[in-house]
């Protein structure tokens, strides 16, 4: 066994099942900080054992229990200011015996670490950062990165949110009944948002691949949803992400918009997937279709012109209708004034984007939408509508707006 | 696990408050400390009077100073506490929003660090 070897193994073990093994070891006294420390000290001793005694078949038993013993001591050295009862009883109510380590019951406390993360006592604006790092296993620094504030400035905030959590004692539980489903749309939202921040490089990377934030967050959303059993917005989120992850091939090379992109290049497996999630999500409903549901139907009425050939517009409209009606967010009701745009003529979809306030920082979709609209219009301004949407966004996307803006300059 | 639920709201006078809704108000913080008490979670409360009755007082260069009125001079106020014992902050959370007074302010809640018992200091949780 060389130390490379080891080395992989262990790196292997790191990026599986991270997010799992933090949250099993800080479910017992809510400290995530100590959690990570811990495990960090066991990634480190198994470096060195690894190499004479060979690589455990249960590796990440191992580190747990190295984990749990490190713990331990440190409870123990607290306990002369005691916290020592609630901390016994956590703990020994949680331990996991390390030949029972299952990392399918496992999912159960990353789950849990999920609600932590999205708690209504965190500002929202940290949830995502902290979902990233204790159940994805980002480092600071990366999630300063898409932050876009400094790396330190990140570790103070991450380091102040443990804190918190631990010192007023956020449950580590997966919330029933009501209080789910208060809390339920948060914790949606920020896997939602660790894909979103993933998607960008999603494309180049293979859908297991540890570096990719969209696989992590697409598993995550899957496996949401098969815990929780019946709840539709958590399959919706499941079939939202795997229709948005079909179509990664397309990522490649050029931008090319969704309605011109060929189907072909489309992966049938993820879209086949993505349709049982939503049946799913459908037949657990007992409303009105949430969201999320009617987000994933509408990728869904993409990936059918596979077969149809062509783009059902009037599908289209009828769900993006509905979703302005319960989610009038800026994004989704520029996406409807696009779709209008298609169905009713360019000016009637242009009526539509007018009657929406952009913020004062401005809203590159509406820059792309309105610009797509004017040249459909034949509108003189198009090119330079173009031009500004493409100020507005970087890399394939702005090339693409700027060899609009050139095809349209009159 | 400790935590004290510190109500903040906008002082009523007499003049403001009719006797009605004192006495509903009354009748209100009675049933909410009967359910505390009931579910073996209350350490202890108290209603404190206005600020008008309040007296600040601090060292200030060496010397002592006593000064009329509250330390921060704001329109929400300190009005009561209370002190409850559970199990995490949901639960505190769930108490503090049965709370009368989340109708006309805010209740903060905070977890306690130490108190005391028999005059010795004991760590919380």
């Amino acid at each position: 066994m060389t130390r490379a070897d080891v080395s992989a193994a262990a790196q292997s073990a790191a990026r599986s099942s991270y997010g799992r093994l933090v949250a099993v070891l800080a479910a017992a006294d809510g400290d995530i900080a100590l959690a990570e420390d811990t495990l960090q000290d066991a990634f480190v001793q198994a470096l060195v054992t690894w190499p004479r005694t060979g690589i455990p078949s249960n590796p990440e038993g191992w580190l747990i229990t190295v984990a749990r013993n490190r713990q331990r001591d440190t409870w123990k050295s607290a306990a002369a200011r005691t916290r020592a009862d609630w901390l016994e009883l956590g703990a020994a109510s949680s331990t996991v015996h390390p030949n029972d380590l299952d990392l399918d019951t496992l999912d159960d406390k990353r789950l849990e670490m999920l609600f932590v993360c999205a708690h209504p006592a965190i500002d929202p604006a940290v949830r995502l950062p902290l979902m990233l790092q204790a159940v994805l296993g980002f480092e600071a620094s990366q999630i300063a990165v898409v932050f876009v504030v400094p790396a330190a400035t990140m570790a103070q905030r991450l380091v102040r949110a443990k804190r918190r959590i631990r010192d007023a004692r956020i449950p580590f539980v997966v919330p029933t009944g009501a209080k789910r489903a208060e809390r339920l749309p948060a914790v949606l939202e920020s896997v939602y948002g660790c894909f979103s921040i993933g998607w960008d490089d999603a494309g180049a990377a293979s859908l297991d691949a540890p570096e990719s934030m969209a696989g992590e967050a697409f598993h995550l959303a899957v496996t949401l949803a098969e815990l929780l059993g019946e709840e539709p917005e958590a399959w919706s989120l499941a079939a939202l992400l795997a229709l948005s992850l079909s179509r990664r091939a397309t990522t490649d090379g050029e931008f090319v918009p969704l309605d011109e992109q060929d189907p072909r290049q489309w992966d049938s497996d993820l879209i086949a997937r993505g349709e049982t999630y939503l049946r799913h999500a459908a037949a657990v409903t007992l409303g009105a279709p949430g969201r999320l549901q009617l987000e994933a139907a509408m990728q869904a009425v993409h990936a059918a012109r596979r077969h149809t050939g062509v783009v059902d517009w009037p599908a289209l409209g009828q769900l993006s209708e509905a979703l302005v009606t319960i989610a009038p967010t800026l994004g989704s009701r520029v996406a409807h004034a696009a779709i209008v745009g298609r169905l009713a003529g360019p000016s009637a979809g242009l009526a539509e984007l007018e009657r929406i306030e952009v913020p004062a920082a401005g809203f590159q979709p509406y820059f792309a939408v309105r610009a797509d609209l004017l040249s459909r219009l034949g509108d003189s301004r198009a090119s330079e509508a173009f031009a500004s949407a493409a100020d507005a966004t970087t890399g394939r996307h702005a090339a693409y707006l700027r060899s609009r803006s050139a095809a349209t300059k009159s | 696990m400790r935590y004290t639920l510190l109500m903040h709201y906008a002082e009523q006078t007499g003049a403001t408050l009719s006797d009605e809704d004192m006495a509903e108000a009354q009748r209100a913080f009675s049933a909410y400390a009967a359910a505390l008490h009931g579910a073996g979670v209350l350490i202890a409360a108290e209603v404190l009077r206005s600020s008008e009755s309040t007296t600040t007082v601090s060292r200030v260069d060496g010397e002592l100073r006593v000064q009329d009125g509250p330390f921060a001079d704001t329109k929400e106020q300190l009005a009561g506490t209370f002190v409850i014992d559970v199990d995490d902050l949901d639960a505190a959370i769930s108490w503090a929003g049965q709370s009368p007074s989340v109708s006309w302010g805010a209740v903060e809640i905070r977890p306690g660090a130490t108190f005391t018992r028999d005059g010795v200091w004991v760590m919380n949780g």
